[in-house]
């Protein structure tokens, strides 16, 4: 490739220092050039053929949708019965798969808004694939309260406010409409804010492609980006102005889904702490989600360079940040049963901890609250097979946190005579399996033809994007 | 504007150059030489170089207030209409017009319009989509996407004259200055 230009001084100076290994504080390796980083972001796309690693977990995900595909034809001949939803726990896998989802999104939208605004560098790198992450997950979670409408065919009349010849409209005092308004406009601006940080790098890929078709397809996506001063002014007032509306955006669409409950009268659900603490969790799961996916993805793809020590250490903080947040909520959950003095809350706290499911309680505990209080360590932070199980065990935590909250307290509900148990049938399993097989599947297919990496934003981070000042010239 | 000699219809005249710094004095340069049909290419964002061309201020945040506005009163006169006039419900005897609860539907309409605004809209203050332009008629410009910089002077530039101009960009020391044919 004809992309190694001539060095420049403080690149000579970079690639003299850096041979050694590079620093922890690094957001990028030493050495690198606008044109290293070009041919190494793009080499995983424009290469003839496919690797067969990704083939391998792309065909295994494949099958896995297929399996998914299955299951929700399954529940679409039969109907929702298939599933382990009852009376009283009407509300099962498909909401707390709808919350671990939504959830995983946030960090994508965290990642590319909020630390957009505090100007942290480190965001830089894994910013693309974290935002791809936050539309697959919507992508994933949305399957699920259509599925449970059962007559997702019917949906639209339910959720959007359209003019019908029944003249229905729906009701606006219900959080679950809020919820529709909340994660429609989430998963729409995700998408835009995703893809306006593409343009810029389809018009690389465009002008990188060797044939004909590939050029023209990347050409029509690149909307005939040429990176003139203009452009790059307005554009970068509009991601400013993006970040700016996705930070209340992703603070409110975690908010809002903790309304679902919190605004019932639940033991359990009707709390006030449900918003931070919904919105902390949320961003908790979803650095779990980014290092689960970073960590093999840097590996595969040789990105050691790009995505740092730096940035695993850094994830790893905000999980045990958020973690902190996340299990102070669950501290004052029991605290407030005790506090309140409501016999209900005090029979709920019980009743999750040492009820039927005192198991899924201790194990949420265990894996959402004194695990991660091993990345305390730096040892930890740096050992990357102890940090990507980690990583696993939050994901699990989170997920546990989601049945503990919506199963335990809708089993056990104010009348006796209206308890009830719950389990997941296989059917549900299938399905929550499935989505994780849509959401790897789709990921393969980002990491085969997007490039992976914000390469013109990496390039403003190396040294030879500095100006100088005119006189040193 | 005066072009006789060349076979091609020239666009004008673009100065290849190897880095942000020796981009950014040049397109100083050409500005304060007089040329105001100019523009700069880059792979990535140069904030010296609004000044450099004395850049005016976009008028994108003005167009996203707008979008944040008309979402927000279009979200609440919705559900204002739909909950009243339309389909007036009555839901645990609470008021037809809650408007505390019409919040967060309109707090989304906001940020939903605010922020097609600013996509759409600076999509089309951009001027694309448009997949052609003379510039990419210069096989080197396809490196203005990866690690190289230009500068362009348009012939409809009042003071640009063929000779005169390459001559001026030769004195910029640029990797080199070619045509772009129209």
């Amino acid at each position: 490739m004809a992309d190694r230009h001539a060095p420049t001084d403080s690149h000579d100076t970079a690639h003299a220092a850096g041979m050694a290994r590079p620093p922890v504080s690094d957001v990028v390796g030493p050495g690198h050039s606008f044109g290293s980083i070009t041919s190494k972001i793009t080499s995983a796309i424009l290469t003839k053929g496919f690797r067969p690693g990704w083939l391998v977990g792309f065909l295994l995900a494949f099958g896995v949708v297929q399996m998914f595909l299955f299951a929700l034809t399954a529940v679409l001949v039969k109907g929702v019965g298939l599933w382990g939803i009852n009376i009283p726990v009407g509300w099962g896998f498909d909401i707390i798969n709808f919350v671990w989802w939504i959830g995983i999104g946030h960090a994508g939208t965290l990642i590319s808004a909020i630390l957009l605004l505090f100007r942290q560098k480190w965001r830089m790198s894994i910013s693309r694939f974290a935002e791809a992450m936050t539309i697959f997950a919507v992508m994933c979670a949305a399957v699920f309260p259509v599925f449970h409408t059962g007559r997702p065919w019917l949906a639209a009349y339910w959720l959007f406010p359209y003019p019908n010849t029944m003249g229905l409209w729906p009701n606006f005092k219900s959080p679950l409409i809020w919820d529709v308004f909340a994660v429609s406009t989430y998963a729409t601006v995700s998408v835009l804010f995703w893809y306006v940080g593409l343009i810029p790098d389809l018009a690389t890929m465009r002008d990188r492609a060797q044939k004909l078709w590939i050029k023209r397809i990347y050409g029509i996506v690149a909307l005939g980006w040429r990176g003139s001063a203009k452009h790059w002014q307005r554009y970068e007032i509009a991601s400013l102005l993006l970040a700016g509306l996705s930070t209340p955006l992703v603070l409110s669409v975690h908010t809002v889904v903790s309304f679902d409950f919190a605004v019932s009268l639940l033991p359990g659900w009707h709390a006030t702490v449900f918003p931070p603490y919904f919105v902390a969790g949320a961003i908790y799961s979803g650095f779990a989600m980014v290092l689960t996916l970073a960590i093999p993805i840097r590996a595969y793809f040789g990105m050691e360079d790009f995505i740092t020590m730096r940035h695993i250490q850094n994830m790893a903080k905000v999980m045990l940040a958020t973690g902190l947040i996340v299990f102070y909520g669950y501290a004052v959950e029991a605290f407030m049963a005790w506090y309140s003095a409501s016999s209900w809350e005090g029979f709920m706290i019980a009743n999750r901890m040492f009820g039927n499911y005192w198991y899924m309680y201790w194990a949420l505990i265990l894996c959402n609250g004194i695990i991660p209080q091993l990345l305390w360590f730096k040892k930890v932070r740096m050992n990357i097979p102890l940090l990507f199980a980690i990583s696993i065990v939050v994901n699990i935590g989170m997920w546990l946190e989601r049945y503990v909250i919506i199963v335990t307290s809708l089993s056990r509900d104010f009348l006796p005579s209206s308890w009830g148990m719950y389990a997941g049938t296989m059917w549900d399993w299938m399905t929550y399996i499935g989505t994780m097989g849509l959401f790897v599947w789709l990921l393969f297919l980002f990491l085969r033809f997007v490039p992976m990496i914000s390469m013109f934003e990496m390039r403003t981070i190396i040294p030879p994007a500095k100006v100088k000042p005119e006189d040193a010239h | 504007m005066h072009q006789e000699d060349t076979a091609p219809k020239l666009f004008g005249l673009l100065a290849e150059f190897d880095s942000a710094t020796a981009i950014v004095s040049a397109a100083r340069k050409t500005r304060e030489a007089g040329y105001t049909k100019i523009d700069a290419y880059t792979p990535f964002p140069i904030h010296e170089m609004d000044d450099a061309l004395k850049l005016k201020r976009t008028r994108l945040p003005w167009l996203v207030l707008g979008g944040g506005i008309t979402g927000m009163l279009g979200g609440f006169a919705l559900q204002y209409w739909a909950s009243t006039i339309a389909y007036p419900l009555n839901i645990g005897g609470r008021p037809l017009a809650s408007w505390p609860a019409f919040i967060v539907p309109a707090y989304e309409t906001t940020i939903l319009l605010s922020a097609l605004t600013a996509v759409f809209g600076m999509i089309a203050l951009c001027g694309l989509p448009r997949p052609y332009h003379p510039v990419f008629n210069v096989p080197q410009f396809s490196n203005a996407s990866g690690d190289r910089f230009f500068l362009s002077i348009e012939t409809t530039d009042p003071k640009f004259d063929p000779a005169a101009t390459r001559a001026f960009l030769d004195g910029l020391n640029p990797l080199g200055v070619s045509d772009i044919a129209s």
